[in-house]
């Protein structure tokens, strides 16, 4: 991948793909590969956000489907109960599952590594038992149908082609968020958070704030694709916003690499593909994926795409030449 | 009420508290959280159903051999999936103990099937009254083993070689391979005994309900997980009273509140606890050194 | 001369532990003070008070007069203190820049909107932080080695570096524990060159840890000596070298010419 490292091609690089994705349905007209693109799309959302948090400020979470779920929730029951437009339910799950993140957090981003673990295990299994109980608004298990497709403008998205682009649009969007959030001071400093709390703290960085900020932004873009997927998919029940999920997220980060975002990418489209293309073993699949996943973390701990072969500094600006030597610094830096 | 639900409190507390010395042990010697561990319970309890009924053995036979298979399991867990990643980074062993998990769990379905299967262990279970309280003879059975089975645990991490093999090996691996102990050994020891213990539970946990199937592991685990934390991750007292306080919570909790919240109650206490003392109720306090 | 820093009896205990017993030091503005004692005497856990990482158990810590006592570590260090450690801590992942960039006040009060709308008013504080850290590199002499990760540098350009952070944080006083620990004495003379840059041009004070007694006597104004957790001499160095308890806290070595650890 030597010649991602030159920005002129690299930008061309990003361009062909853009091209490749916006042409897919027209080349692909199955329906059932656009499912598998939208639900890659939904975990690269799901993923990227976690990443935030796990890769980069170094938490362990294990209850980000919690989110999600708060998120699907949201959008489902203000598109279902008050008519509320899609975009707009979309930006009220964000805020929702982001208060929640900021609930949780605040009182316990300040344990150490397995203990955050058990506890967003705990907070994630606490979530599922008030969508499974409070049946009153969620109906409980029997979860909620009908959730309407977004409309713009009083043109309906319906159709899997136009959830295909809608999610490209988010999924783009946020790349560009966490790229942008990544190469900055906030995502510096959420790095020295994670290598070395007591050296951070010497420099005057309070880790509590970088993680709560990681936290809220992370569980906010899983509030996003929550509420997409509700929307995608239709129906919405418990089961979906479990354990498993959470893990599988995880799941990803770790083995696209962590603290990288084409890793987080990369994750995502191996987990959804692998056992889709292990289908025609059906019984086994799931058998031989466990095995992966062990054999992964014995021979290749780093993950498909490591974040170790960076060398430019965040800023890209150069000292010893600071006044020419910046480009524009959208561009990703963990490549 | 009160004494009765207070009696069906500690059974399921010592179950937990069983599952979660596991938990603690492994945690102590390696600093590393077992998240298998609950899928090791749950083929505790396959392997029992399965010497029972399958091979038709008596349980007084069946029982010790499911145990020495779980003991086995879980031996060839630590084997395989975490000694060649033991130094590596804290999340790679937690994905590969998932994969350990997911792969158990998979495989119990193909071997059994994904439906509830009943134990029939070939013991019958017996009431008796005594004032308000209806107590089963399993019910005190459970009780009286894994009390047992603690006290046992107790004498032989304090006062037999091995146990003080293990204690040396959970305070440092290297210093404790310098004064010439085979930690290996030690941490397979471990993971045989926290695995046998489980094993136990699981049997247990199989008489009690008389329901086995392949995602059981799931929720026994996380509280098990809960209460070793609870208690204070690493100490053997601390995961025995984890257990015992989060059964106790729960029932009341399902039995006073709302049965449908039973595990949130579990998981409230421990983010509670957590707050207010991080290290867990018995859990020594981790100072940094600067 | 004003008073820039006061510790008032500090003690903290660990368990049944006192390791430091009601300490008072002062440090007057443009003083080099250093700290010296055997090992186990509590000169790190005193940094640890100064600069927060523990809180006293009794006694109290001023700075600029101004009570510091209850302030968390990052407080500290927007007040002014900041410091290296006794086993260098830096970020090894990140590059030499950034170790700097990061300890560069600017850089981390980055708000998250603003990294994320970016803009020109952001890139030209970019631009101004990595200018500014560009001046403690070729103070440091690692201007060529910026954008090396900080785990490739060798031991020494470590120690360096980490001095380097700490001037990052734009402090009025540095605390250096042990710097010289490991170097040669080629090394050492540049690390001396480097402290009186700071005091000197910085106009930055300086507290040290040391152990190798000829560059402490060298170097420092006034020296405090800690033993056991307790203060049992402060003077100027050849007040020190003649003390006998400072003689007896170090029986059976003398006042070691060279020891590095």
């Amino acid at each position: 991948m030597k010649f991602l490292n030159d920005p002129k091609k690299k930008k061309i690089a990003y361009l062909v793909l853009l091209v490749l994705l916006a042409v897919f349905p027209f080349v692909i007209t199955n329906s059932y590969y656009l499912h598998v693109c939208i639900s890659i799309g939904v975990y690269i959302l799901l993923a990227t956000s976690l990443n935030l948090v796990t890769g980069f400020a170094g938490q362990l979470s294990l209850g980000h489907a919690a989110f999600y779920g708060i998120g699907a929730y949201v959008g489902a029951l203000l598109m279902l109960n008050f008519d509320v437009n899609f975009f707009l339910a979309m930006i009220a799950s964000a805020v929702v599952s982001g208060l929640f993140g900021l609930l949780l957090g605040l009182p316990t981003l300040r344990l150490r590594g397995d203990y955050l673990a058990i506890v967003t295990l705990g907070f994630g299994e606490i979530v599922r038992l008030v969508f499974v109980n409070w049946a009153e608004v969620t109906r409980g298990p029997l979860g909620l149908p009908g959730i309407p497709s977004p409309s713009i403008f009083g043109f309906e998205i319906s159709g899997r082609t136009a959830f295909y682009y809608l999610v490209i649009v988010l999924v783009l969007i946020t790349l560009f968020v966490m790229s942008r959030i990544v190469n900055s001071g906030v995502g510096m400093a959420m790095q020295t958070v994670k290598i070395d709390e007591i050296a951070a703290e010497s420099i005057g960085i309070y880790p509590i704030k970088y993680k709560l900020i990681a936290f809220v932004v992370a569980a906010a873009f899983a509030g996003i694709a929550g509420c997409y997927y509700a929307s995608y998919i239709a129906y919405i029940s418990p089961t979906t916003f479990v354990y498993n999920t959470s893990v599988t997220i995880l799941a990803m980060v770790v083995l696209g690499g962590l603290g990288s975002i084409p890793g987080s990418i990369i994750g995502a489209c191996i987990l959804t593909l692998v056992p889709e293309l292990l289908r025609f073993m059906s019984d086994y699949r799931m058998l031989i994926f466990g095995a992966l996943m062990v054999f992964m973390m014995i021979f290749r701990p780093e993950g498909f795409w490591g974040a170790s072969k960076r060398v430019k500094n965040i800023y890209k600006i150069k000292a010893g030449g600071a006044k020419n030597g910046s480009d524009s610094g959208d561009n990703q830096r963990h490549d | 009420m009160f004494t009765q639900q207070l009696m069906n409190g500690i059974t399921v507390g010592g179950i937990y508290a069983l599952i979660a010395l596991g938990y603690t042990m492994v945690y102590g010697i390696l600093k590393i959280v077992n998240f298998a561990h609950g899928d090791v319970f749950m083929m505790g309890m396959f392997l029992g159903m399965f010497f029972t009924q399958a091979l038709g053995m008596h349980y007084l036979i069946a029982f010790p051999l499911a145990a020495a298979a779980t003991a086995f399991v879980g031996i060839c867990i630590e084997r395989i999936a975490y000694r060649p990643i033991r130094v590596a980074d804290k999340l790679a062993v937690l994905i590969s103990a998932l994969g350990v998990s997911i792969f158990l769990q998979n495989f119990a379905m193909l071997v059994w099937g994904t439906e509830t299967h009943t134990f029939n262990s070939g013991i019958k279970v017996q009431t008796f009254r005594l004032g308000s309280v209806t107590l089963s003879n399993i019910q005190i059975g459970v009780i009286v083993l894994c009390c047992v089975l603690m006290v046992v645990l107790y004498l032989v991490v304090n006062k037999t070689k091995i146990g003080v093999a293990m204690r040396a090996t959970s305070h440092s691996i290297v210093s404790a391979k310098l004064m010439g102990i085979n930690t290996d050994k030690i941490i397979s020891f471990t993971f045989g005994v926290g695995s046998v213990l489980a094993c136990v539970a699981g049997i247990l946990v199989g008489i009690y309900y008389d329901a086995v199937y392949p995602t059981i592991g799931y929720s026994y685990g996380l509280k098990a997980f809960a209460a070793a934390i609870l208690g204070g991750i690493g100490s053997i007292p601390g995961a025995m009273l984890g257990g015992f306080v989060i059964g106790i919570v729960e029932t009341f909790g399902a039995a006073y509140i709302s049965s449908g919240y039973r595990d949130a109650f579990a998981f409230g206490i421990l983010i509670i606890v957590l707050i207010f003392k991080p290290s867990g109720i018995l859990g020594v306090k981790h100072v940094d050194k600067v | 001369m004003a008073q820039i820093l006061e510790t008032i009896n500090a003690t903290i205990k660990f368990g049944g532990l006192t390791a430091v017993n009601s300490v008072s030091i002062t440090q007057e503005e443009g003083e080099i003070l250093s700290l010296i004692g055997p090992n186990g005497a509590g000169k790190t856990t005193l940094f640890n008070l100064l600069t927060g990482v523990y809180r006293p158990t009794e006694g109290n810590i001023k700075f600029y007069g101004e009570e510091i006592t209850g302030l968390k570590p990052h407080e500290r260090v927007a007040k002014g203190i900041s410091r290296t450690f006794q086993n260098i801590r830096l970020f090894h992942e990140m590059t030499v820049l950034e170790n700097l960039l990061i300890a560069n006040p600017d850089c981390h009060r980055e708000g998250i909107w603003e990294a994320v709308l970016g803009g020109g008013k952001l890139r030209r504080k970019r631009q101004q932080g990595v200018e500014e850290c560009e001046d403690i590199l070729r103070a440091i002499g690692l201007l060529d080695k910026q954008e090396e990760l900080a785990t490739n540098l060798p031991y020494g350009k470590q120690r360096l570096l980490e001095i380097g952070r700490a001037l990052a944080t734009n402090p009025k006083l540095v605390l250096l524990d042990e710097p010289g620990a490991g170097m040669n004495s080629v090394e050492k003379e540049e690390l001396s060159r480097l402290i009186h840059y700071i005091t000197d041009d910085m106009k930055k004070n300086v507290l040290l840890i040391e152990h190798d007694m000829k560059f402490v006597m060298g170097i420092s104004d006034r020296i405090v000596v800690l033993d056991h957790g307790e203060k049992i001499a402060e003077g100027k160095p050849e007040e020190i070298q003649s003390n006998p308890l400072v003689i007896e806290a170090y029986l059976g070595k003398g006042i070691p010419e060279d020891e590095d650890d």
